[in-house]
């Protein structure tokens, strides 16, 4: 029996949950009447940014994978990567924003659990777990509190499900005072065939609702995403879930044993718009319908609406469609876990979501509407007023700093660069014994139990760059994960991201994120690590601005033999430390790298001046891929034995952290035509540290000149201190206990 | 020979000490559910790392009376080998089968990180490989590692050659420094009376291959297949 005899919903309702009037209007064209309150709920969330991506589709587009996905195959939770042994990894990020910026430790912890959820709904076992995270300068209190409980939201999750978190980033920029971001990210392994999908087929099939019990929390969580954080967001504190990992753990194993039974036709984990978006998006995935009924849920509250229950972001629950006559067997085994399992409907063939709360129907919505037809919006694009200005900023005139251990141990001691080991403490980086490097290299690395391989794993952006050239910014940021896969020995197979940004209603905005996917997607494919999966989060803004562009990036390389894995740190005295670069060294060349080499956009640049300005650092990408190529030969050949590459804070900085991790001193001799700050703290790109036995020294110029990358010898490892002289000049001379004493208690001491 | 490894709803280390005693022991392991009463057949039973029952009230305090705990516990007093792993520690503390408790870490946040643990007692059936004094490389990962208990237990422990791992320094020196979580007298690891229950909060399982930072953890767990080979 149809819905008749709705009236219509005031404007003030709908606008407060999200909807315009044309969205409105074109609801009550695809009903053939006004909807109910159920109905509005449920549209107001499925068609918000965060859940619909109506205005973020067409820039996505650009990703050649998700526009296949989206022409054709759909959409999954995560993309999986095939490495070989008839295994497969499954990798996802996304963004938890709003709520960490309101309610840290719950908002950063419900991020992981969300994210581990969209691993093992596919039938992969989580393995690893990263973050990319961002905050304001740690001398502001909020910013300190802020950045305190998001790291221990995502220790207490992490922890407890038993998911090692073993790398990612921090950053502390001014732009995310008001609003931080947490980015969390996950991979999974599977073998191929027992990949499990979120589609609801077969009519006559029941439908169960697994996990938790449904509470109040987290109603309207996707609208929350979806706009603009103010001072009154603090009042959305009822929009954060709250996260239990102990029941997520149990979620794993049930979920995984269950799914080994065979009659888990399909299942998807609920996130943001909970019942809502998991019954529609399986039945529109199948091309098939769902009958349900709140009254069956298991609620946790007293007196929960329909309205309540289906938008509930209550946590650790999935919805799984079984084969018609197993649902019993299915049940048994995640009772076993103790969790609540139990029947709320079954698959229909009519295309209709049909929502009762036991006799009354309350909602009768096509699933397709809701899943797949949330309008797209074709927002504008305009360049920034400001940019142009600010990347012809004059840089002729910096004054060198007169002292420059003082200003290397400056840039060594900012958050932004120091050591996160205060942050990595926090999380069990070791559970599952499959981390074969730890945190604090360039890269993540876990074995394959069972093969010779392992994968390296990284996230990587800078936002800063993003800002200044949200083109070139994001490219960089594909190259540096590249970069920092390739010195731990693994060549890179696939990308996924976290794609942060303001309100894109503002045109300016827009056009940072139109320019950054670009430049993504180009770069994405030349280094052939599509991208798999993804994120949105727009509206990362507050009254005082909007953050940078920050499109974090997660990458995952193989590498083909474990044993052969590379760290950062020096490992002997005596050996030779060699520049792998893409441009050249010599002082005597006609295109000296001196042009090129500009303290646009560096740490040093804004640490020591102030200043953020200029373009960022040039990017070649072909000869960038020319130096991966050598240093990913040099590790396989046995004649590198450690790998770091030159990024925020330069060529100082890189070599300081190898020498702090090696408990090495180093002596080396630059040449330069250009002023020393650049020599030392530019942030040119394409260049790797490395170091040899001296007696490795020529076939390790061989394999560079084979990849036509640039080669230069430094100089040696030994001694206690640091010491670099450019021209024969020397300019810094620092023991390796200082450095390492300001590496590594800048942020201990700051959050003391 | 044949281990056992128990577990509760919330273990997250159980696979962990599987993979170690039957890759890298070679011995024949499997798991004990938390509801099974019967734990014949089994000459060694670890009690693995995690949150069990999400640390509810008190970690460990939920899992010491789950239904298998009985069949531990007698399985203890009949002198069967039991080893407790950081949250497994933590059980065999809130089940008194070893004495004193866990508290949380002075530093008052987890802790992660490969630490240094020099074995007071290589005579016992979980250290007869080491040499005395030896220092072993093994890493803890936990939120409530301290442990504490009154002067009377502490004594006894310290008189009867009791304290079975203390955290040291990379030359075996036993400093405040070294100290991750203020621990009572560095206190890492300690056994039972009769010497046949071991707790401690490091993780040996963790430290079986090189490829993992350390092999150290053989060194422990080794020690126990030797005892029961003989």
């Amino acid at each position: 029996m149809p819905i008749t005899n709705t009236e219509p919903i005031d404007p003030k309702v709908y606008h407060e949950m999200g909807l315009n009037d044309e969205e409105y209007k074109e609801i009550t064209r695809v009903l053939g009447r006004h909807p109910t309150y159920t109905e509005v709920g449920m549209y107001a969330v499925m068609w918000s940014e965060h859940c619909g991506y109506k205005y973020s589709r067409p820039i996505l587009r650009l990703f050649k994978k998700y526009r296949e996905a989206i022409d054709g195959a759909g959409l999954e939770n995560a993309g999986i990567i095939d490495i070989g042994d008839g295994l497969g990894i499954v990798m996802k990020m996304e963004s938890h924003n709003h709520p960490s910026a309101v309610e840290p430790f719950q908002g950063a912890a419900t991020g992981v659990g969300g994210i581990l959820r969209d691993i093992f709904t596919m039938g992969a076992r989580p393995i690893a777990c990263l973050n990319s995270l961002r905050f304001g300068p740690l001398d502001d209190p909020r910013n300190r509190y802020l950045f305190e409980h998001v790291v221990g939201g995502i220790g207490f999750y992490g922890n407890c499900v038993g998911v090692p978190t073993v790398g990612g980033e921090v950053y502390f920029e001014d732009c995310y005072s008001g609003n931080c971001l947490v980015n969390a990210m996950a991979i999974g392994i599977m073998k191929h065939e027992d990949v499990a999908y979120a589609a609801a087929h077969g009519p006559g099939n029941p439908v169960l609702l697994v996990g938790s019990r449904t509470g109040r929390d987290g109603i309207h969580g996707a609208t929350f995403a979806s706009v603009e954080l103010t001072e009154e967001s603090e009042n959305r504190k009822s929009n954060v879930q709250m996260g239990d990992p102990f029941c997520e753990k149990l979620l794993i194993e049930a979920t995984l044993e269950a799914l080994k039974t065979g009659h888990v036709v399909g299942i998807q984990d609920m996130g943001a718009a909970g019942i809502t978006c998991s019954t529609c998006e399986t039945s529109a995935k199948a091309g098939t319908g769902m009958r349900i009924d709140v009254k069956k849920v298991p609620v946790r509250e007293t007196h929960m609406t329909p309205y309540e229950i289906m938008l509930s972001e209550s946590q650790e629950r999935m919805l799984a469609i079984v084969d018609k006559g197993h649902e019993d067997e299915v049940m048994a085994v995640f009772k076993k876990w103790g969790l609540q399992a139990v029947v709320v409907g079954e698959v229909t063939d009519d295309g209709l979501v049909h929502v009762y709360d036991g006799d009354d129907l309350v909602a009768q919505v096509p699933a397709k509407s809701l899943a797949d037809e949330a309008p797209t919006y074709y927002l504008e694009t305009e360049e920034p007023a400001y940019l142009a200005g600010l990347q012809n900023y004059d840089l002729s005139n910096i004054p060198e700093p007169t002292d420059y251990n003082e200003a290397l141990l400056k840039i060594l001691g900012a958050p932004t660069i120091a050591s996160k080991r205060w942050v990595y403490e926090q999380y069990d980086h070791m559970v599952q014994t499959n981390t074969a490097v730890l945190p604090g290299s360039d890269a993540a690395v876990l074995r394959i139990r069972g093969s010779k391989k392992a994968v390296a794993v990284v996230t990587d952006c800078n936002g800063r760059y993003c800002y200044l050239d949200p083109f070139v910014g994001a490219q960089i940021a594909v190259a540096e994960a590249a970069r920092n896969l390739a010195c731990s020995g693994a060549r890179p197979a696939g990308t996924t991201d976290c794609l942060n940004f303001g309100n894109p209603e503002k045109p300016e905005c827009f056009w940072q994120f139109k320019r950054a996917v670009e430049g993504l997607a180009e770069a994405c494919e030349l280094f052939n690590a599509p991208v798999i999966s993804g994120n949105v989060s727009l509206y990362n803004e507050t009254p005082d601005g909007s953050i940078y562009p920050t499109p974090a990036i997660g990458m995952l390389g193989i590498i083909d033999d474990a044993e052969k894995r590379c760290t950062s740190e020096f490992k002997d005295a005596g050996d030779v430390i060699i520049l792998i670069s893409g441009l050249r060294y010599d002082s005597g060349e006609k295109h000296s790298v001196c042009e090129l080499e500009s303290i646009g956009g560096s740490e040093y640049l804004k640490t020591i001046h102030g200043i953020v300005a200029g373009r960022p650092p040039m990017l070649d990408m072909s000869r960038e891929k020319h130096v991966h190529d050598a240093v990913l030969k040099g590790i396989d050949k046995g004649v590198i034995k450690s790998a770091h590459d030159c990024a925020d804070g330069g060529l100082a900085i890189a070599l300081a952290e190898s020498c702090i991790q090696g408990g090495i001193g180093a002596d080396v001799k630059l040449t330069a035509n250009c002023a020393p700050a650049a020599s030392l703290f530019a942030e040119t790109q394409s260049r790797i540290i490395v170091s040899a036995t001296p007696d490795n020294l020529g076939a390790l110029r061989e394999i560079v000149d084979d990849c036509k990358a640039e080669c230069t010898v430094l100089g040696k490892t030994g001694g206690h201190d640091m010491r670099i002289t450019i021209n024969d000049v020397e300019v810094v001379n620092v023991p390796v206990t200082d450095l390492e004493s300001c590496y590594q208690n800048s942020i201990p001491n700051m959050m003391a | 020979m044949k281990f056992g490894v128990v577990q509760f709803p919330g273990s997250n280390c159980d696979q962990d000490a599987y993979f170690a005693v039957r890759d890298v022991l070679k011995q024949p392991v499997e798991y004990i559910w938390h509801q099974s009463t019967d734990v014949s057949g089994f000459d060694c039973i670890i009690l693995p790392g995690g949150f069990s029952y999400g640390d509810y009230l008190r970690t460990g305090a939920v899992a010491r009376f789950s239904p298998v705990m009985n069949a531990v516990q007698e399985f203890a007093d009949k002198g069967g080998r039991l080893i407790g792993i950081c949250n497994g520690f933590q059980i065999l503390c809130e089940a008194q089968l070893v004495p004193g408790a866990l508290i949380p870490n002075n530093t008052l946040r987890f802790k992660c990180k490969y630490v240094n643990v020099k074995v007071a007692n290589n005579t016992s059936d979980f250290s007869s490989k080491c040499k005395p004094g030896q220092v072993l490389s093994i890493p803890i990962a936990h939120h409530g590692g301290n442990y504490y208990c009154d002067s009377d237990t502490l004594k006894a422990l310290e008189d009867n050659n009791r304290v079975l791992l203390r955290y040291c320094d990379a030359k075996g020196n036993v400093t405040e420094e070294a100290n991750p979580n203020g621990s009572l007298n560095n206190i890492a690891g300690i056994l039972n009376d009769r010497g046949n229950v071991a707790g401690m909060m490091p993780h040996p399982e963790r430290a079986v291959e090189p490829i993992l930072g350390s092999a150290d953890g053989v060194f422990i767990l080794g020690s126990i297949v030797e005892r029961l080979e003989s």
